[in-house]
């Protein structure tokens, strides 16, 4: 990998485009300094490359191969393992297992619900903070910003704690007003899991939009002001398409993490019956992996996860250009 | 700030009071659960199950302490520092390797160039469950399944990173540097060590702290990688400990006040280094 970046590198300023003024030995010294600095690239990129095709293109070449192969292990399994190619019956098995497909149910109601309130509730609070009315706005965004601190594991330990009857205040309070709420029911598992995330990421993202924000040329707003548009107008109609860039980022962001969902169903299936071991894909392939030992196809179903993982970003990608070559129309 | 020179812009008194109200709100929501942490963090078992807890009688802030490391022969703090390891070493060599790559993206030329800078963003999208069953096999061969290496080397890879360094190099270092280093006589890598380095420290500062908190939070490879409870991070302990808790309740104040220390070091991190996460945060937002 890195060796073939190396010898196909074309030195900055390279003598490709010889000026014939140059004189024999200046042509030399540029030579020499292109030289230099095709070695520097090298050296400074090497490590990473490395890393890159360690524990990045190796792994998914190897995840590819594994869905195509399985292994077969003849007479009881006491006969000599063979590793013969299958073609795409593990892609068939993972694509008519009830288990997998429900879990892709799952991911999508769960990026459905969670997607909007998301980019939306991120982008309303940064709107908001951006507009001059609001007070302690550095506080704000601290307070807001703080479950970004909260790793993963542990925004679901304190919201399992919070739909745990007995240990939650919350539901303690409901209770005060004759109400029983059940967190983690089959109707509620997918929203209590859509709070935690959205919980913890929620401040971070407003930071993202309000920098965005922050950086439209006040001119622009002042010119919508003379133009008569009230403060609400000018936050959705000047300010919002002026960040597209922004929110363009933070849904991708949000969408493949979102399709990753693993830690949060994970933790709770601890002490939620509603949540099975094969709940979301990733935890489909754990499940499939590292309990079952069916390594093609664990295999079969990361491909699968990839391939919605790139159509879905190429889709937004795609769907946000279209608005943005209409609106330039 | 912002919008407060003209005032034209600012909303009336019912506006402004909405406003103030739902970004009021807003807070608390993401508050509150973890004021509930810290609060909960100080009652022993008994009170945390009687969800009193405002009332100050059982304050046991101390003995929870000494409890968490106390309980199975001090395993919390081992998990502590192998957390601690794998965060702060992995996101200083991480961070200095991913920039450094950014930065020969920016600043030279090569065939393939845009090519090879699609891969590396083609690596951002790529969910982690798709290469751990890979990489644990990976590793199962080198004989490197349940060691520190395990863990620390994947987490290494930050391909954002590199996208990061590549803008923060755009922005910071300015090509004439470069030129007037070169006529100077000094070598690409002195002058990227002892110049452009040195430029790039607030974005090499942002890519530190982003990977931190990546392997601060990171479980799914640890759990994948692991068996020995002495090479765990915070996250994965927490995570069995709880599984625990549902038979033996002693172990909800622990997990409870693990999980309270746990927070402390990124807090610390963010606060400590806010001035730079900021600009880097713009800077991956407006490109």
């Amino acid at each position: 990998m890195t060796t073939t970046t190396a010898r196909s590198r074309v030195p900055a300023g390279g003598p490709r485009t010889g000026d014939p003024a140059l004189s024999a030995s200046g042509r030399r010294a540029r030579r020499a300094a292109g030289r230099r600095q095709s070695l520097a690239a090298v050296v400074l990129m090497a490590p990473f490359f490395a890393l890159l095709t360690t524990v990045f293109l190796i792994p998914v070449g190897t995840a590819l191969y594994l869905s195509f192969f399985s292994d077969d292990q003849p007479g009881l399994g006491f006969g000599p393992e063979r590793t013969v190619f299958v073609g795409l019956r593990s892609y068939a098995a993972v694509l008519t297992d009830p288990t997998f497909l429900g879990g892709l149910g799952t991911v999508a109601l769960y990026c459905l619900i969670y997607l909007p309130l998301m980019v939306g509730g991120a982008l309303a609070l940064a709107l908001l903070l951006d507009s001059g009315a609001a007070r302690l706005r550095a506080f704000a965004q601290l307070g807001l910003f703080l479950p970004h601190a909260v790793p993963g594991i542990i925004a679901a330990l304190i919201w399992l704690y919070l739909y745990t009857p007995g240990i939650s205040p919350v539901i303690d309070l409901f209770a005060r007003a004759d109400v029983t709420i059940d967190f983690l029911g089959i109707h509620t598992v997918v929203p209590s899991i859509v709070n935690i995330a959205l919980w913890s990421n929620l401040g971070y993202n407003m930071v993202v939009f309000y920098a965005a924000l922050q950086a439209v040329p006040r001119e622009v707003i002042e010119a919508s002001v003379v133009d008569g548009a009230g403060p609400v107008r000018t936050a959705l109609q000047v300010k919002t398409p002026l960040v597209r860039a922004s929110i363009v980022m933070v849904a991708i962001f949000t969408l493949i993490w979102a399709l990753q969902l693993f830690t949060e169903p994970m933790l709770l299936s601890q002490s939620s019956p509603m949540i099975s071991a094969r709940f979301s894909p990733s935890m489909y392939i754990y499940d499939a992996a590292f309990t079952r030992n069916n390594y093609s196809l664990a295999a079969a179903a990361s491909v699968v996860l990839l391939v919605c993982t790139i159509a879905l970003s190429y889709g937004v990608t795609r769907f946000t250009g279209r608005a943005d070559t209409e609106e330039t129309r | 700030m912002s919008a407060t020179d003209s005032s034209l812009l600012r909303p009336g008194l019912l506006g402004r009071a909405t406003v103030n109200v739902v970004v009021a709100v807003s807070v608390l929501y993401t508050l509150l659960p973890v004021l509930w942490l810290v609060l909960a963090a100080t009652k022993d078992r008994d009170a945390l199950f009687s969800s009193d807890l405002l009332s100050l009688g059982d304050f046991s802030l101390v003995r929870n302490l000494r409890d968490l490391f106390a309980m199975d022969g001090g395993l919390y703090g081992r998990w502590y520092l192998n957390s601690l390891l794998y965060a702060v070493l992995g996101a200083a060599l991480g961070a200095l390797l991913s920039t450094a790559c950014g930065y020969a993206f920016d600043k030279y030329r090569f065939r393939h160039k845009e090519k090879l800078f699609g891969l590396v963003l083609a690596a951002v999208m790529v969910p982690q469950t798709v290469l751990a069953l890979p990489l644990y096999l990976m590793a199962s061969e080198a004989g490197l399944v349940n060691t520190f290496w395990a863990v620390f080397v994947p987490v290494l890879f930050n391909p954002f990173g590199v996208y990061l360094g590549r803008i923060f190099s755009r922005g910071y270092v300015p090509d004439e540097v470069l030129e007037a280093a070169r006529v100077d006589g000094a070598g690409e890598l002195t002058t990227y060590v002892r110049v452009s380095l040195r430029m790039l420290g607030p974005g090499l500062v942002t890519v530190f702290l982003f990977q931190l908190t990546a392997i601060w939070n990171n479980f799914f490879l640890p759990m994948v990688m692991l068996s020995d409870q002495d090479l765990y991070p915070v996250s994965l302990g927490l995570y069995q400990w709880n599984s625990s808790a549902s038979v033996s309740p002693e172990y909800y104040p622990v997990v409870i006040m693990g999980s309270l220390l746990a927070v402390l070091p990124l807090i610390l991190a963010f606060v400590l280094l806010q001035r730079f996460w900021r600009s880097g945060l713009t800077a991956g937002a407006v490109k």
